[in-house]
C-alpha cells in the first residue's frame, strides 16, 4: 500500500475529481495538464531500471499531454472567448458523487478481471475509474471543449491501462498511439474553433439544431 | 509509562487546547491579512473581545423567551464535552465508550440546533435566514463527517475517537497513509464549513443578507455573545486537533510531547486555513453543497482504498 506509484495513481483520482468538480475551462485543462504529467511519471516510477524504453515512453508522454495539447487547448479557449461550462446536463455536485460510484464500480469490477499480474493492485481500478470519468465528462458537458478534454481524459485511461502491460506494448505502438491522440485533439481542436466561428458558441446542443 | 502522567496528561491538554482556542482564528485572520498585503487584527484580539464582552451587560429583545437565553450555553457546553472525546495527548481521552464518536457530531449538531433555535427565537426574518443556511450547510458537513470516521474506525478497528485518533491510529498509520491522507483533507475541508471560514461564510462580511453565522447572533450580546464566540472558535480548534491527530502518529510519543506537537499542529491549521482564506473567494451558496460534496467524494475514496 505504500510506495511512489500508488501515490502518483491516487494523485490521478484526484485530478478526476477537479475535472469533474471545477466549472472553469482553465482549471479543467490544468487539470487534464497535471494529470498528464503524473502519468508521464508513473512510468518511470512503476519501472525502477533506466530503460530507454521506459524513458522515451515518459518523456513523449510528458511532451505530448502535459505541455503540448494543454496549450493547445488554452490556445482554444483563447480563440474562442469561452471561460466557463454554464449548465452541463448532470450537475457539478451529481457528477462528483458520480465520479466516487465510478471508483467504487471500478475496483468491485478489477478485483473479477483475469489479467496477468501487474505492478501494482491501483493500476487497473485507477484506469478504469478514469475511463468512466472521462466517458461522463465527454457525454454530459454542453460545450465542446469540455468534451475534447474529457476525450483526452478517456485516453488518460486506457495509457494507465496499458502501463500494466507496458513491458510487452513495442515502443513503436506506444509512440503511434500518442501521436493519434495529438492528432485527433489537433483535428478536434480546429473542428471547435470552426464551430465557434459558424455559431458564435461552443453549445454542441445547438448542432442538432441544424436546419436548412 | 508511569501512571501519573497518563492520568493527568488528559486534564492539561484539554485546558490547553481550550486556552489557545481563541488564538487560532486571530491566527488565521492575520495570516490572511499578511498575504493580502495589510496588517490586520493582532493574534489575540479574541482574547481582549472575550474579556471585554465579558465585562458587559445583556440586553434582551422583548420578542426572546428562555430558548433564546439557554442557546449560548448549549453551545458553549456541548463544545466542551465532545471536546472531552477526543484523546488530546494522543493517548486517552477524558471520556471514551464504544461510539462515542456518535455522541462527537450528535453534540455539535445538539450545540448548532441550540444556536439555530435562540436565533429563530428573536423573530427577526435575517436571524432565520442565517438559520436555514446554517442547516442546509450541516445536512451536507454531517454525512461527510460520518464518511470521514468510517474510514478511521476501518482502517483501525476500534469504536472509540480516543483508540481511532490516539495509539491504535499510530500503530496502522504507515500501511493506511493515502486514506489518512484524503481523510485529513477531508475533516480540514469540513473545519472551514463547520465554523463559518472563507470558501463557504466570510467571518468578515458586512452585509447581513451574505451572512451566514454572523447573522444567527445578532442580537446576541455581552457574556452571551462571548460564549458563542469561545464555542465557535473552540470547535475550530476541536476540527483543527481532528485534522492533526489523522495527519501526525501522535500516539508514537509521550503525552507531553504529544500535546506540543498538537499545539504546534493547531498553530499550522490555522495559518493553513488563513491561506485557504487570502487565495479562495467566497463560493457562491449554491456552490457550497458541492465543496462537501467533494470532501465527501475524497472520504469515500478513503475509504474504497481501506475496503478492496
Amino acid at each position: 500500500m505504500s510506495g511512489l506509484h500508488e501515490l502518483l495513481l491516487l494523485c490521478v483520482v484526484l485530478t478526476n475529481f477537479w475535472l469533474l468538480g471545477t466549472t472553469r475551462l482553465s482549471s479543467a485543462i490544468r487539470a487534464t495538464a497535471l494529470q498528464g504529467a503524473l502519468l508521464a511519471s508513473l512510468p518511470i516510477a512503476l519501472h525502477p531500471g533506466w530503460s530507454l524504453h521506459i524513458l522515451g515512453l515518459a518523456g513523449g508522454t510528458f511532451l505530448v499531454k502535459a505541455v503540448i495539447l494543454p496549450t493547445f487547448l488554452r490556445w482554444a479557449i483563447r480563440e474562442a472567448a469561452v471561460r466557463r461550462e454554464i449548465e452541463p446536463l448532470i450537475g457539478f455536485s451529481a457528477s462528483l458523487t458520480l465520479g466516487a460510484v465510478a471508483v467504487a464500480l471500478s475496483f468491485a469490477i478489477a478485483a473479477h478481471i483475469p489479467l496477468p499480474e501487474s505492478n501494482s493492485a491501483l493500476l487497473i481500478p485507477v484506469a478504469l475509474s478514469t475511463v468512466i470519468v472521462g466517458l461522463l465528462v465527454l457525454t454530459t458537458r454542453n460545450k465542446a471543449l469540455t468534451q475534447v478534454v474529457g476525450y483526452l481524459v478517456l485516453e488518460n485511461g486506457i495509457y494507465v491501462f496499458g502501463l500494466s502491460q507496458a513491458e510487452r506494448v513495442p515502443f513503436l505502438v506506444e509512440v503511434g498511439v500518442l501521436l493519434d491522440i495529438f492528432v485527433g485533439i489537433f483535428i478536434m481542436g480546429i473542428v471547435v474553433f470552426h464551430i465557434n466561428r459558424a455559431f458564435d458558441s461552443l453549445d454542441s446542443t445547438r448542432l442538432t439544431e441544424l436546419k436548412d | 509509562m508511569e501512571g501519573r502522567a497518563v492520568t493527568f496528561s488528559p486534564l492539561v491538554s484539554l485546558v490547553a487546547v481550550l486556552a489557545a482556542a481563541p488564538a487560532l482564528p486571530g491566527i488565521a485572520t492575520r495570516t490572511r491579512a499578511f498575504l493580502t498585503g495589510r496588517r490586520g487584527t493582532p493574534v489575540l484580539q479574541l482574547y481582549a473581545d472575550l474579556g471585554k464582552l465579558v465585562r458587559k451587560n445583556v440586553v434582551y429583545s422583548r420578542t426572546t423567551t428562555p430558548v433564546f437565553r439557554i442557546g449560548p450555553i448549549i453551545v458553549v457546553a456541548t463544545v466542551l464535552v465532545a471536546a472531552t472525546l477526543l484523546p488530546l495527548d494522543g493517548h486517552q481521552a477524558l471520556l471514551s465508550f464504544s461510539g462515542d464518536l456518535v455522541a462527537f457530531a450528535g453534540l455539535l449538531g445538539l450545540g448548532r440546533f441550540a444556536l439555530v433555535l435562540a436565533g429563530l427565537d428573536t423573530g427577526s426574518s435575517f436571524e432565520g435566514m442565517g438559520a436555514s443556511r446554517e442547516v442546509t450547510i450541516s445536512t451536507f458537513a454531517e454525512p461527510v463527517l460520518f464518511l470521514c470516521f468510517t474510514v478511521l474506525v476501518l482502517a483501525t478497528g476500534d469504536l472509540t475517537l480516543a483508540g481511532m485518533l490516539g495509539e491504535r491510529l499510530s500503530a496502522i498509520w504507515s500501511t493506511a497513509m493515502p486514506s489518512l491522507a484524503l481523510t485529513g483533507v477531508g475533516f480540514f475541508m469540513l473545519a472551514l464549513a463547520e465554523t463559518s471560514r472563507v470558501p463557504v461564510d466570510d467571518p468578515a462580511t458586512h452585509l447581513e443578507l451574505t451572512m451566514i453565522h454572523e447573522v444567527i447572533v445578532l442580537d446576541h450580546s455581552g457574556p452571551e455573545l462571548a460564549m458563542i464566540l469561545f464555542g465557535n472558535a473552540a470547535k475550530l480548534a476541536l476540527f483543527a486537533v481532528l485534522v492533526v491527530s489523522v495527519l501526525v502518529p501522535r500516539g508514537l510519543l509521550p503525552p507531553w510531547l504529544a500535546v506540543l506537537a498538537l499545539l504546534v499542529g493547531l498553530v499550522v491549521v490555522a495559518i493553513g486555513i488563513g491561506v485557504v482564506e487570502a487565495s479562495m473567494a467566497r463560493l457562491r451558496l449554491n456552490r457550497v453543497p458541492q465543496f462537501l460534496v467533494a470532501a465527501g467524494a475524497l472520504a469515500v475514496v478513503g475509504v474504497i482504498l481501506l475496503l478492496r
